[in-house]
């Protein structure tokens, strides 16, 4: 495995891989039952933002702003803060109102617990909303900080100690609703009671409405969300998480958890933290886990599936073997496509993410079980820097979200749409990336794309291949 | 905009009410003045420009929005270099659906999207080394015309000066360096955008260009930003009647047009609310007039390109408008014939931008839809009620944070034919810088409302149970799990142009497609068991 050197490193990110941390949170929260969230900051952020998420998942986005004005800037939003909630409750009546920050408020050094204190005590007697605040100011990591800031903030807020339950708590780490949609069927194959955190399998990918609906149905609920406190075990997909060495917040990172860590550290909840479950190796993990966990054996169904997962990759071999790819977006999924990609002989992989954790390569190494020669890896890395280097490269094929079509297009060469966002391609809410099933459709794509793109250069016109 | 064939609305008042219910008082209170009953006979004052309120879900952006992504973002060479952290300039990154044409150098830098990526410590310490660091290797990658920085809202906290690093950096380069304070609290929308990109725009690059460019009649676009190619479409209209168009703003624009855009006979203002600026301080510096103009709708096309050869009193060019109309027309003739009976009848509403709400009337009129309720995202008064009310319009907090420029006239420059063309023109009823708003052309008993937000389109749809509805991506899918279409006038949905002759033969043909499509009849409306108020009334009509 090699780190990238750059010729000349840059102080300016040109045409960035990552997004910003209140888009997560936002995401998170979007998967918690009658939730509503409120950014809190100018509306610009609330808007883009939400813009972002439409044009990905193509369903209703609410997301509330304070609004701030440039008063507001200076003196402080609280004025803003409580109107604002009053507001959303008249109109929404939700369950919950989750609050990110954005680098707005934090910049400012808005103290968002206190304004939820003060908004409590202003109206105390009247029936209010469920609270829970997600400090992500975007100077600081990525849109996956932001996801795990919220989930963890969901189930510190909300998690009740009781007695032990016969439960499993599954954070799933920002994947798509059919992922969650089959994460799902898994559980509920193995009978095993679950708390899926966050769930927007329902919430940002809707059926069409009898009525309409103003808060989305589906998401967990607080009461389901409480209970993770009391579960058997949890299983979190990832390993880096919101784990940035990130210099100003490096002694807090010291300190950071992920929602599984806290849940165990605090409420003795065992913890079974694993990279995405992506390939034969790393999905046997998850299904390994779960048979212990309940002590079953895995369905039939799931095994058959791994079964024919096994015999599409012989079928497939040539195809894709030796092939290098670029693999691109966020860390924890990028650990998992690696696992995959190595498994299947594409082991010659540039691997780019705009996260700065440190920690990839380390984690890399950890998925794969070696340190291959063949990945190499920019961290912090942007768009730029990946044409840049991936022309000298000569890959065959892009895996990454639509920001990386732009440069297949130069490079005449196929890009596998996964991860976020997707808004050039429709059904981004249905692609599936997770267990056997979601990486036999993730190797279909990858096997087809590879013969489509020999079948239209080959000046023969194959008809079979 | 002909008038015939509607129906009579129904008095909205109970609808109104029923809206403002469910707000708090003090809310609803503010509401209620942005959402007018119309009557065009009378003149009534629309709420607008005014603070959204928090927590109320809205179809507006940021005035770093309005400047970097709307008036900036569609000119291809100038490098666009967003100062903060990453989002804000992720997020405008090829997000509107400006096209450009590269020309032969093939230089375009709208694909690429520069952030300084402001960290902790630049939050601490300051962002200004980066910034300039940022702008340098900006230089030495493409070794732009120029560069431009757009402020996000931390850097207006933690004062960063980028002005001061324009001008230093202008000098160590050689090259145009400028900045925006367009930090995203500015103002109440994008229009703050707007109105800072037109002052710096018009300060640091408007008159660096004296140089006549070649023709006989010279003028410029303002307010067209090539949405799917409306912007080419006009092009080829003014070659053909022997204009040259030296610069658009911003469609399918250069910055070496922007230079020299003060050399010309006549500005013509498509979007009213976004550019205005600029054509009232050409015209005190330099004299140039201006005259507004609308190309969106066939009608509205021909009457526009008269009006510019009425402008230069020269038969030619009038005989050349007149047999372009004449041969394009017969497309659009043919097309109505065809598209018309299906529409016909139909409601629609439109909510969106600064003048589209206004200009996009005239097609559905063209096509038998009667506009029932319309509003703007970040409009001002004199959008809706006309600019005679210019003079009224109280100023807040918010707009006096926006510089006014205090124009001089340029004694070398200015073109005193022109003030004397424009009073001869004048005397004959021929309108300079007027706008009379989007009011006086709807109907009476029609619901105007700025700023609408979700919970107001939903009691809307309810009420009137549109054909479609027209805003952008953010609205789309909450409108269309109504059972409703909801047309994208941003993005036009990846469809148009829907400009001129052309433009008009395309939008009836998708209108008839999104209205008449059998997939509606799958989805069952909400209300599908309470009467048509409204629809009913209409077809009556008929
Ligand atoms: S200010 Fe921060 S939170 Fe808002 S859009 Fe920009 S990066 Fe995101
Ligand atoms: S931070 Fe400010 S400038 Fe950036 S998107 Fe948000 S409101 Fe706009």
């Amino acid at each position: 495995m090699t780190a990238i050197k750059r010729d000349k490193p840059y102080s300016s990110t040109r045409n960035a891989c990552k997004l910003c941390t209140p888009l997560g949170a936002c995401v998170a929260f979007k998967g918690v039952k009658g939730c509503l969230p409120l950014i809190h900051g100018s509306q610009g952020c609330a808007t883009y933002i939400r813009r972002y998420m439409i044009s990905h998942y193509r369903e209703p986005v609410d997301i509330a702003s304070s609004s701030f004005s440039e008063d507001a800037a200076i003196f402080g939003g609280n004025q803003l803060f409580n109107t604002g909630i009053t507001n959303i409750r008249e109109q929404y009546n939700p369950e919950v109102i989750a609050i990110t920050s954005t680098c707005l408020s934090e910049t400012i050094g808005e103290d968002i617990p206190r304004l939820i204190h003060e908004y409590r005590s202003i109206h105390a007697g009247e029936e209010l909303p469920a609270f829970v605040n997600a400090s992500t100011p975007s100077y600081s990591g990525t849109h996956l900080d932001g996801f795990h800031e919220a989930v963890l903030a969901l189930v510190k807020t909300f998690g009740v100690e009781g007695p032990k339950e016969e439960i499993l708590n599954l954070f799933p780490g920002f994947v798509s609703p059919e992922d969650l949609r089959y994460l799902k069927d898994v559980l509920e194959d193995f009978g095993i009671g679950y708390i899926l955190l966050p769930d927007y399998s329902d919430s940002l990918d809707n059926p069409n409405w009898t009525e309409y609906t103003r808060i989305p149905e589906g998401g967990t609920s607080i009461t389901e969300i409480a209970r993770t406190a009391r579960a058997k075990a949890s299983i979190e997909f990832g390993s880096v998480f919101n784990r940035g060495n990130l210099p100003a917040k490096a002694e807090t990172r010291k300190h950071t958890l992920t929602a599984g860590e806290y849940l165990e550290k605090k409420h003795f909840v065992k913890n079974y933290s694993m990279p995405f479950p992506m390939g034969i190796k790393a999905t046997d993990r998850f299904f390994e886990t779960l048979e212990e966990i309940s002590g079953k054996p895995t369905p039939l169904r799931h095994k058959r599936e791994r079964g024919r997962l096994v015999d599409a990759y012989v079928d497939a071999h040539k195809i894709v073997f030796g092939k290098r790819a670029i693999v691109y977006g966020e860390e924890d999924l990028i650990i998992g496509l690696v696992g995959f990609l190595d498994e299947i002989g594409m082991d010659n992989i540039m691997v780019v993410s705009g996260a700065r954790s440190g920690l990839l390569e380390k984690k890399l190494e950890d998925a794969t079980g070696k340190s291959p020669s063949g990945i190499s890896v920019l961290d912090d890395g942007d768009f730029e820097t990946l044409r840049e280097t991936a022309e000298g490269m000569k890959p065959d094929i892009f895996i990454g979200s639509s920001k990386g079509y732009y440069i297949t297009r130069k490079l005449d060469i196929p890009l596998i749409r996964v991860g976020f966002p997707i808004h050039d391609r429709f059904g981004a809410q249905r692609v599936m990336h997770l267990g056997y099933k979601g990486t036999q459709q993730l190797f279909d794509r990858i096997v087809n794309a590879l013969m489509e793109y020999k079948q239209e250069k080959s000046n023969v016109g194959y008809k079979y291949m | 905009m002909s008038k015939k064939n509607k129906a009579i609305l129904p008095d909205p008042s109970e609808l109104k009410e029923e809206i403002l219910s469910k707000y708090p008082k003090k809310v609803a209170k503010k509401r209620a003045g942005s959402i007018v009953i119309n009557d065009p006979e009378e003149h009534q004052v629309q709420q607008s420009n005014v603070r959204t309120i928090p927590g109320i879900i809205t179809q507006r952006g940021c005035c770093y929005a309005g400047c970097k992504g709307v008036v900036l973002g569609p000119t291809r060479d100038i490098v666009n270099l967003t100062h903060g952290p990453i989002g804000c300039g992720f997020y405008s990154w090829l997000t509107r659906r400006n096209q450009t044409d590269a020309g032969a150098d093939g230089t375009n830098f709208i694909p690429y999207c520069f952030s300084t990526d402001m960290q902790d410590s630049n939050i601490v310490f300051g962002g200004e080394k980066k910034l300039a660091q940022a702008i340098r290797e900006a230089y030495e990658i493409f070794k732009p015309h120029a560069i431009s920085i757009f402020s996000t809202c931390p850097v207006g906290l933690i004062g960063d000066d980028i002005h001061t690093v324009a001008r230093t950096m202008k000098k160590e380069l050689g090259i145009n360096v400028f900045g925006f304070s367009c930090e995203g609290y500015k103002g109440v929308s994008q229009s703050a955008g707007h109105h800072i990109a037109n002052n710096r725009i018009f300060t640091d690059v408007v008159g660096l260009d004296d140089s006549v460019r070649p023709g006989k009649y010279r003028i410029n676009l303002l307010g067209e930003y090539n949405i799917g190619g409306d912007a080419f479409e006009l092009e080829n209209y003014f070659e053909e009647i022997g204009i040259t168009l030296v610069s658009t703003f911003s469609g399918n624009s250069s910055i070496l047009d922007f230079e020299n855009s003060h050399m010309v006979d006549l500005n013509m203002v498509m979007c009213h609310r976004s550019i205005n600026y600029i054509a009232e301080m050409m015209e005190k510096k330099y004299g140039v007039p201006w005259i507004k103009v609308n190309f969106i709708g066939a009608e509205a096309t021909a009457k526009s390109l008269r009006k510019i050869a009425e402008y230069f009193e020269d038969d030619e060019m009038m005989a050349k408008v007149e047999k372009l109309i004449r041969r394009e027309m017969q497309e659009v003739t043919d097309t109505l014939k065809d598209v018309k009976p299906r529409c016909e009848g139909k409601l629609a509403m439109m909510f969106v931008g600064g003048s589209r709400a206004h200009h996009y009337q005239e097609l559905f009129t063209e096509i038998g839809m009667q506009t029932v309720s319309a509003g703007y995202e970040f409009a001002h008064r004199d959008d809706y009620e006309g600019r005679k009310v210019l003079g009224s319009i109280k100023v807040d907090a918010d707009s006096r944070n926006i510089e006014e420029l205090e124009v001089e006239k340029d004694e070398k420059l200015f073109r005193k034919d022109l003030p004397e063309k424009k009073a001869k023109l004048e005397a004959k009823g021929y309108k300079f810088s007027d706008y009379e708003g989007m009011m006086p052309d709807m109907d009476k008993n029609s619901l105007v409302i700025d700023d609408i937000s979700h919970w107001e389109s939903e009691k809307l749809i309810e009420y009137y149970k549109p054909a479609i509805f027209c805003a952008g991506i953010k609205e789309k899918y909450v409108i269309q799990k109504y059972g409703i279409p909801l047309k994208q006038l941003h993005s036009y949905d990846y469809g148009g142009p829907f400009a001129g002759f052309k433009g008009a033969v395309n939008f009836y043909k998708e209108i008839d497609r999104m209205v008449n499509t059998r997939i509606w009849k799958l989805i069952p409306p909400p209300w599908k068991d309470q009467p048509e108020i409204v629809a009913k009334f209409a077809d009556a009509e008929y």
